[in-house]
């Protein structure tokens, strides 16, 4: 032991970095900064773990449009602990995102956006805007069909954006088109770019923690006052302040050694995301999706009314920007408990609740066609020939069933038709097919007039008794 | 020896607290030590500037190249069949070796009476997805969000904003030949 103390007081002679080390450690918090102050701590771990990881998986990684895929797919069934260290990587991400979140619901709803920490809340919303695009641009790398087609729907909405639209998309893209130079772009960004801003709000955000001190938990009727705060809470700390190291670093520790455990579970039960297949524009049968936490964004855009589509998806992401900068700018003083502030409280609980419902709804995807619909079967039509038969055929070919399900098979896009016969009468059935409305085409120019008596026939057919 | 060390220290105090990263303007051109900083700050400011700007131009490299529409040809007249609308491949016009499978691309390509063409894109208007041609329907059906179009590319239900885009189609002998742009649509080049 001796041998270690005189090796380290050598390096401390020639650095004195023991001094500046052990001054940032043993920083008084308050005293009742406990479970609900760990989530820093648990994305900078997550962080970390995607450093590490990341490094590992650029070791095989081919960042070049004809050979990505092939590479993505050795790591994941071939390479030695391939698989494991992509679903650590990906399961790490999650992990940032999710904790992200949290610690800022947790900011947010104890009024630690308050002065003096505005700039603490500054950097955190661009740490939590780097974040996701850490996140995106990952996805991107995997560089199957749906990174391809993520790329070109991102790039579709970029593109509704008056005048600048085109320009934002050549950014976006990398050029005209999804390509190679799209895929080193979005390397680039991932590897190097991002991380680099990253690492260096990181550093910001934890000297401003370090230099405006962690806040105190909030107590209602504890106004901030700037003209008093400083002193207040440097007179707290005298008094019962507690040094992070380690009366509160325990804490994090603790609770990061669990999201790490928790990272390793998922990634050993799960595995990495699936590879699709490759990312030849030309297999059309696609179906992009980005990954779980922008699933709500894709789900809103889906049931958005056509009508203010555009000014959604050119003002919503401009509106979340601005609303985020402003949080600290528009309440900078006073009240700090969530007991005194309900409409903060109640905003968070109906957004965290808006965005699970849109997760829901963007896993389920009611809104798209089931071309995976089976035909429907004898047993669910009733017969096996005649008009009703030959309507239920009808029914199977036309994509009726893509949309629309009958006991229990088919899609959830239009109604469900199982006892359509009880709503509606022969005239307003044929009506429907053949004039459309309400998000149904018209199929007058598609279907004779066998195959509509054929399928009329069996719509009126299907009654609860 | 310590009260040395003691002044030495005070005057290193002193001098960073008088100290300034900028210049007093003013005395730039009359005081050494606030002209060193003007010529510091200056000379690093080029040196950024150096390196910086080609490398930015260099990322944006696209930014300067012009990739106006090509013809490629996408079969024989021959092959399509009157009243059909059937998927075609081609390879990107500016396809780069190390593209690979990336660079191909597709449209749907739909035969008329009297040897006339009609080409669309594959991209929704809505967000860009692939849609897939439903030859019994006769429908354009786009698995994102659920749009539709009929077979001459209007809109039949759903979100997308506009018809399908169509690309140019000319027939070289007896070539089909289509002009494509960008596979991203936009929206003043809606369908003709």
């Amino acid at each position: 032991m001796k041998i270690i103390d005189n090796l380290l007081e050598w390096v401390e002679e020639r650095t004195g970095l023991k001094a500046p080390i052990m001054h940032m450690l043993a920083h008084p918090v308050p005293p009742g900064s406990k479970w609900f102050y760990v989530f820093g701590t648990a994305i900078m771990t997550s962080f970390i773990v995607q450093v590490i990881t990341g490094i590992a998986l650029s070791t095989l990684y081919v960042p070049s449009a004809g050979q990505a895929y092939e590479s993505v797919q050795y790591i994941s069934s071939q390479a030695p602990f391939g698989a494991f260290v992509r679903g650590l990587h990906y399961f790490g991400a999650s992990a940032m995102i999710l904790f992200t979140g949290l610690h800022m619901i947790r900011i947010y709803v104890m009024g630690s956006f308050k002065y003096p920490r505005e700039l603490n809340w500054l950097v955190g919303v661009g740490l939590l805007f780097l974040t996701v695009a850490m996140g995106f641009t990952g996805q991107i790398l995997r560089w199957d069909q749906n990174s391809v087609w993520t790329v070109a729907v991102g790039a579709q909405q970029a593109m509704r954006m008056p005048i600048i639209g085109k320009y934002i998309v050549e950014i976006l893209v990398s050029g005209e088109e999804v390509g190679s130079s799209t895929l080193s772009h979005f390397f680039t960004y991932h590897v190097f770019v991002l991380p680099g801003i990253l690492i260096g709000a990181i550093g910001l955000h934890v000297w401003l923690v370090l230099h405006n001190g962690i806040s105190e938990p909030p107590v209602p009727g504890e106004l901030v006052d700037p003209k008093t705060y400083r002193k207040k809470y440097s007179d707290m700390l005298k008094r019962e302040g507690k040094p992070f190291w380690p009366d509160a670093a325990w804490r994090d520790i603790v609770f990061s050694t669990i999201v790490v455990i928790g990272i390793v579970a998922l990634a050993l039960w799960y595995g990495p995301p699936a590879v699709e297949r490759p990312p030849d524009p030309s297999l059309i049968n696609a179906q992009p999706k980005p990954d779980w936490y922008l699933l709500w964004y894709f789900a809103l855009l889906a049931l958005l009314p056509k009508e203010i589509e555009d000014a959604f998806i050119i003002l919503a992401p401009l509106f979340v920007v601005v609303v985020f900068l402003l949080i600290p700018i528009l309440a900078p003083y006073g009240e700090r408990s969530p007991r005194r502030r309900p409409w903060a409280v109640a905003s968070v609980a109906f957004i965290v609740t808006f965005v699970l419902a849109l997760t829901v709804a963007g896993v389920k995807e009611p809104w798209s066609p089931n071309f995976t619909a089976k035909p429907l079967t004898p047993e669910i039509v009733g017969v096996t020939s005649g008009p009703i038969s030959d309507g239920a055929k009808v029914f199977n070919t036309k994509g009726c069933l893509y949309c629309h399900a009958i006991d229990g098979q088919g899609g959830m896009r239009g109604p469900n038709l199982t006892y359509v016969g009880d709503r509606l009468t022969h005239n307003q059935i044929t009506l429907r097919i053949v004039n459309g409305g309400n998000n149904m085409p018209a199929y007058a120019a598609s279907i004779t007039p066998k195959e509509l008596k054929d399928l009329t026939t069996f719509l009126e057919s299907r009654k609860a008794k | 020896m310590t009260n040395c060390n003691c002044d030495c220290e005070r005057s290193e105090q002193k001098h960073e607290e008088e100290t300034t990263i900028l210049p007093d303007w003013k005395k730039a051109f009359v005081n050494r030590q606030e002209f060193l900083k003007l010529v510091s700050i200056s000379l690093s400011g080029v040196i950024g500037l150096v390196a910086t700007i080609p490398a930015v131009a260099f990322i944006l490299n696209y930014l300067f190249v012009s990739k106006p529409p090509k013809w490629v040809n996408v079969g024989q007249m021959t092959k399509f069949k009157e009243g059909e609308t059937v998927q075609v491949g081609f390879h990107d016009p500016y396809i780069l070796p190390w593209d690979g499978v990336s660079g191909h691309r597709a449209a749907w390509l739909r035969r008329e009476p009297d040897n006339k063409f009609t080409a669309f894109a594959i991209s929704c208007t809505h967000l860009g997805c692939p849609v897939r041609w439903q030859a019994q329907a006769k429908l354009f059906m786009c698995p994102c969000h659920g749009g539709v179009y009929y077979s001459d590319g209007q809109v039949a239900g759903g979100p997308p904003p506009r018809p399908l885009q169509r690309y140019p189609v000319r027939l070289v002998n007896d070539d089909v030949q289509i002009q494509v742009g960008t596979f991203i649509t936009e929206p003043e080049s809606e369908a003709g």
